[in-house]
């Protein structure tokens, strides 16, 4: 069941002067400056004269810069683009005993990744985020959303070697995201993402990503605001039944498709808010301000308008960096067009009113 | 008495110096992939990855060589994507896996391109007669499946210009022992009723073309019982089963209810897991299923991963290549 979307006013700025409210997000990632690869590079070569504290510095700058970045675009709620992060399962793996890393594996063509191995039962050891967390929140001036990869994702994009299958591992890997968001929730954070990506190649398990999904909401107060990521998949064959997991927001591309799957979450009702992708993240052509108008609309066929939230399509970290830019500004600017005329009762909006 | 044969399907993984070296000679993206047409310096790599596979093969004792495959950047859809007459579209999920390769659009006749034909080569030269060398090619079914017909416009006539393709592609093979035909395709996407009648008329066209014995391996999963029944008809020396999978009871059925090939290949190691299994278990699975099968003595039983090794680090798979060995090593003939 859906938990309390209504936790979603708490992002409404205070100096916000539409009636209507369409909340702005990103899914996560963004183009990390070339200088923070250069230094990287750096603190890897023994001959360099760069050392953990400075890349650590470099880091620290980074998220400063992005975090600001995502101010300057407008976006009501902020992300320090995962500038800490290289991988989404890489990143996790390396903070939870129990994996173990054997070398890079294919994902396609000349693109790797450093594929872990689960090889004892996994366990909580120091949190993976909070210093992350702690340290946009402290840079921004607005709401900062934390992208965690969820437990399913986690567990199938590993080689299990100690688990009897995915299920139990993923159930695992929820307990521990659990512990992890209730230090995150401890600290401040009100607005946590799963990022549940192998959904989408395997989609008949999506029981075990509901139960992950309970284990990892297990205590959580209801007004911190969970959502759950999903993209490039069948939706087709996970609705309805996300209506029955207990988050707040579920966040889908789209764009990518031009909407063809829309119609998949008109019917039965869609019951949690629909974060909507509005621009594609795989095309370097910025879309204009009155192309992703259209684009916000189409979430207006599923959902009122105080139950859309408007994101790009996934992480945008594969765009330039000024591409990645103008898009999450001309996506915050539609967003502010399209209030002004729902205000104005220009836009007939054609989804069930909550 | 039963030969125990080890060996695998191929497409490994790049060694990891390999890896680096093609990121940054050909590039990350789409348009930066295999094309046929590569700098010198690229097919020195390959050469110099070729040979440190086949290094691999040999230090761990497998009975049967194969090129590798490494330039098969987008598996086993290779042959297609390197063709002339086929352009390489968006990008596709390989299965279900998280692997992605380019869909090869096929927009005129498939004609023969030998462009495998020179790797094995290339591979031959390595090596001699020092063992015998094992060709792989994917199966007419499974190429046609991961491809778009964009030109012969009839799945019938498709699969058969692919088979007619294959076949050609392995009429410029170097001399060869086996021929491994990859067919994931059937357990994955089975061919519907209008088409299950021609696959083993496609094999057989491919078959047709060596003198070599011939393996169609099947993988990830069970073959469902209407297309393992019509694969029957097809003239192989062997099938390529899966045992790891966890429906391998019903591959055990299929071939108790419907009888198996002469040969079998059995795919008792996971390509997919960094887990290593011992030389024993290997030849535990092997015998689970050659002992369910009664009344078949197989002449030989090719021991193998289940899948491709590419999804494997590299450390990983060459530990697999040497439990696979040592299995096959452990009696060198038993009675099935």
């Amino acid at each position: 069941m859906v938990r309390n979307p209504s936790n979603r006013a708490q992002f409404r700025p205070g100096d916000h002067d539409a009636e209507h409210f369409l909340l702005t997000t990103v899914v996560g990632s963004y183009p990390k400056p070339t200088w923070l690869n250069t230094v990287k590079e750096l603190s890897e070569d023994p001959d360099a004269a760069f050392d953990d504290a400075d890349l650590a510095e470099a880091y620290d700058d980074a998220a400063r810069v992005i975090t600001r970045e995502h101010e300057r675009a407008g976006l009501d709620t902020v992300v320090d683009g995962e500038m800490r992060r290289e991988e989404m399962v890489e990143y996790f793996a390396h903070r939870i005993p129990g994996y173990e890393f054997n070398g890079p594996v294919k994902v396609w063509g000349h693109n790797y990744f450093d594929k872990p191995s689960v090889v004892s039962e996994v366990e909580y050891d120091d949190p993976w985020l909070l210093d992350e967390f702690e340290f946009a929140a402290d840079v921004a001036t607005r709401p900062v959303k934390v992208p965690i990869t969820g437990p399913y994702t986690l567990a199938r994009w590993s080689f299990n070697e100690a688990y009897d299958d995915t299920a139990a591992l993923a159930y695992d890997l929820a307990n521990l995201v659990n512990e992890e968001i209730k230090g995150l929730v401890d600290a401040g954070a009100r607005y946590v993402q799963i990022d549940e990506p192998a959904l989408a190649t395997t989609p008949d398990d999506h029981h075990i990503v509901g139960e992950s999904m309970e284990r990892i909401v297990d205590g959580v107060p209801e007004d911190v605001r969970i959502c759950l990521h999903v993209c490039y998949g069948d939706y087709s064959r996970i609705y309805p039944e996300i209506n029955d997991f207990p988050i707040d927001e579920f966040d889908v591309e789209l764009c990518n498709d031009g909407y063809e799957q829309i119609d998949v979450f008109r019917a039965p009702e869609f019951e949690p808010d629909l974060a909507l992708g509005v621009v594609d993240v795989h095309d370097p052509e910025v879309e204009s301000v009155a192309e992703i108008k259209g684009n916000i609309r189409q979430g207006l066929e599923v959902v009122s308008p105080d139950r859309l939230t408007v994101s790009p399509d996934c992480g945008v970290k594969l765009l330039p960096r000024e591409v990645a830019y103008q898009k999450i500004a001309n996506m915050v600017q539609a967003a502010r067009e399209v209030e002004a005329e729902l205000d104005a009762g220009e836009i007939e909006v054609a989804a069930p009113k909550s | 008495m039963t030969e125990l044969v080890a060996t695998t399907p191929g497409l490994f993984p790049l060694p990891d110096w390999a890896k680096s070296e093609f990121s940054e000679l050909k590039g990350r993206q789409k348009a930066d992939l295999i094309s046929g047409d590569e700098s010198d310096q690229v097919v020195s790599a390959y050469g110099r990855a070729r040979a440190e596979v086949v290094d691999d093969q040999f230090e761990a004792g497998l009975d049967r060589i194969v090129e590798g495959q490494l330039r098969w950047d987008d598996m086993i859809a290779h042959p297609l994507t390197v063709h002339d007459n086929v352009e390489t579209g968006g990008i596709s999920r390989y299965y279900d896996n998280n692997n992605f390769y380019r869909n090869p659009r096929v927009v005129g006749e498939l004609t023969r391109s030998g462009d495998v034909a020179a790797d094995l080569s290339a591979a031959l030269e390595l090596f001699d007669d020092a063992a015998p060398l094992q060709a792989v090619l994917p199966g007419p079914h499974s190429l046609a499946d991961l491809a778009t017909d964009d030109h012969y416009g009839d799945d019938r006539e498709f699969l058969s210009a692919v088979a007619d393709f294959l076949a050609g592609e392995v009429e410029s093979f170097p001399a060869h022992e086996t021929l491994f035909l990859l067919e994931p395709s059937l357990v994955a996407n089975p061919p519907g009723d209008d088409l299950a009648a021609a696959v083993p008329e496609a094999i057989d066209a491919v078959a047709g073309a060596t003198d070599a014995d011939v393996v169609v391996h099947t993988y990830f999963g069970a073959l469902e019982e209407k297309t393992y029944a019509h694969l029957m008809d097809a003239d192989v020396a062997a099938f390529g089963l899966d045992l790891v999978a966890a429906d391998r009871e019903q591959t055990v059925y299929n071939a108790v209810e419907y009888g198996v090939t002469g040969d079998v290949a059995l795919g008792v190691a996971d390509g997919q897991n960094t887990l290593v299994e011992s030389a024993e278990t290997l030849r535990e699975r092997a015998e689970w299923f050659t002992e369910q099968v009664p009344a078949t003595d197989f002449e030989t039983v090719y021991l193998s991963t289940n899948t491709e090794t590419f999804y494997l680090p590299i450390n990983k798979h060459r530990a697999k290549l040497s439990a696979l060995a040592t299995a096959a090593g452990l009696d060198r003939e038993v009675t099935a």
